[in-house]
């Protein structure tokens, strides 16, 4: 097997096991549109990076950190409605970014690589991100899980029974950014929310806990990275994209097969 | 029991002072003040929108009023039954791990919680599968757990057949009376909450009246709240369990009737 594709198949992988457990909260608290707002923001954080002389990688961190302490500062004044206000930032997010990124004449990036993910080019520094910031983001979200899925399940009977809300709900914004970053490089800031959800999804009719709905959104997600690279191997199909279908036909075909039903 | 124990003799487990509340400029309480004591059943009545639940909220901390003091015991163990949740199936989650979401608790614990709120074949049913009554055992056991000095009930009965609603106030009258703690409820429902009350507030922003069951049933203020036709029910309803019609605490009620506009 091809170097390139043996990287891919690591970093996918990789990515996989973060966007499980990262997913399954998504789809718990309705997070979506969050998770999408974090990643509209990253192309921003490519050209900041460039502009100030950061790590690529960096750069998309500290932005997506950014923007979701923002997020989370203005949650609590409540003004607006939550999908008004994410929308307001992610296009605004993005379309900062696409501006910047025509001011910025030196920096000549693939525009599409960054919209659809480039996972055949993945290099082994990215490799180290994915797996040391994603071991940070998997390790800090086992520490919150207790809390945060309480607050989940209702959040004033969590805070009147001694959780810090306040606390731990930033704390999961700003692992989630970290998350965003991350996958970012496999399926492209387009399709993120796409790996987040539809594994996840996938294991919901077969999970009994909350864990085991976290760690079988992980291995569908597995099963679709694997899936969707070799396809693309094969077809000579974009990468990020086919994995983001071979997630959807495991899913449909989880929802087809006769079993339990949710309600 | 059937003492006058509403009185305040030791200082309150939650004491609110004057607390005003202004949300988007409108005025959704105004001038409040009361106190809960350990072993009275208090229950919060008056119309939707009357800041019932907003009380409650500012009562466990969840809410700061603008104006006004709240005080709470040192160590104060609130076990509180909020209102209206509901259970997305997209997070699979049975009694068992709901019981157990804030704190750990080994099996014993949970199976003898359940017992005492008559749901022990429940420990390990999906959360999204009960219903309303289930719901609302399971949600007082909860509660429970936390061996609570003060439980804070926010509509119990909704959600729940009538049938269920007798059984689920006689359980709350039971579990304060056997456990010893205070019993902050809101409820809308004006005839049933009645008998396992000892002192009723009734709310409409400010504090219309309050005393004991009969009393606020005869005052004013609480007769000019509701409409005729609840008052009918209420009245077929007191006649049966409750012939007090001078009630020996009513002096509280008649000093604070207010004027409506």
């Amino acid at each position: 097997m091809d170097d390139f594709l043996v990287r891919a198949l690591i970093g996918g992988i990789g990515v996989a096991l973060v966007a499980g457990p990262f997913g399954s909260f998504v789809v718990w608290r309705r997070l979506a549109y969050f998770g999408d707002t974090l990643a509209h923001s990253a192309l921003l954080g490519v050209v900041i990076g460039y502009l100030l002389h950061l790590n690529l990688t960096l750069g998309v961190i500290a932005v997506c950190q950014l923007l979701a302490l923002l997020l989370f500062l203005l949650q609590r004044r409540r003004g607006l409605a939550g999908d008004t206000l994410l929308g307001i930032l992610a296009h605004s997010a993005l379309s900062l970014g696409l501006v910047l990124l025509a001011l910025a004449e030196t920096l000549r990036v693939d525009l599409l690589s960054y919209l659809f993910g480039d996972i055949l080019a993945i290099s082994r520094a990215d490799l180290y991100w994915i797996y040391g910031g994603g071991g940070v983001a998997l390790v800090a979200l086992g520490r919150i899980w207790r809390p945060l899925l309480a607050i989940t399940v209702h959040e004033d009977l969590a805070q009147v029974e001694g959780i810090p809300v306040a606390k731990i709900n930033w704390g999961f914004m700003s692992l989630m950014a970290l998350a965003v970053a991350l996958l970012m490089k496999v399926v492209g800031l387009l399709l993120v929310t796409a790996m987040f959800i539809i594994p996840a999804a996938t294991f919901r009719r077969f999970a009994t806990t909350p864990e085991s709905m976290a760690a079988g959104a992980a291995g569908c997600g597995i099963i679709a990275v694997v899936a969707g690279l070799s396809a693309s191997y094969r077809w000579d199909t974009p990468a990020g994209p086919s994995i983001v279908i071979a997630a959807t036909l495991l899913f449909t075909i989880a929802f087809l097969l006769p079993g339990r039903r949710l309600h | 029991m059937n003492e006058i124990h509403w009185e305040p003799r030791e200082p309150p487990l939650v004491r609110v002072e004057n607390a005003s509340l202004r949300l988007g400029g409108k005025e959704i309480l105004s001038g409040v003040s009361l106190g809960v004591c350990r072993g009275e059943i208090l229950t919060i009545i008056g119309p939707n929108g009357g800041g019932k639940t907003t009380l409650l909220r500012i009562m466990l901390g969840l809410l700061s009023p603008d104006q006004g003091q709240v005080t709470r015991a040192p160590g104060l163990r609130i076990g509180y039954m909020p209102q209206r949740i509901t259970f997305d199936p997209v997070l699979p989650l049975n009694v068992r791990r709901f019981l157990t979401l804030s704190t750990p608790q080994p099996e014993p614990a949970l199976l003898k919680v359940l017992e005492e709120v008559g749901a022990a074949a429940l420990l390990n049913a999906p959360m999204q599968n009960l219903s309303g009554g289930e719901l609302q055992r399971v949600l007082m056991a909860r509660a429970l757990l936390r061996d609570p000095d003060l439980l804070a009930l926010d509509e119990p009965a909704q959600g729940v057949d009538v049938h269920g609603q007798v059984e689920l106030f006689g359980l709350i009258s039971k579990i304060s009376h056997e456990r010893g703690c205070a019993v902050v409820m809101v409820s809308h429902d004006l005839h049933l909450v009645m008998a396992a009350t000892d002192r009723v507030l009734c709310l409409n922003r400010h504090i219309c009246c309050t005393g004991s069951p009969g009393s606020v049933q005869a005052n004013p203020a609480f007769i000019e709240l509701f409409s005729p036709r609840a008052l009918g029910n209420l009245a077929i309803y007191s006649h049966q369990h409750n012939h007090h019609h001078d009630p020996v605490t009513g002096k509280e009620c008649a000093g604070k009737e207010c004027q409506h506009d």
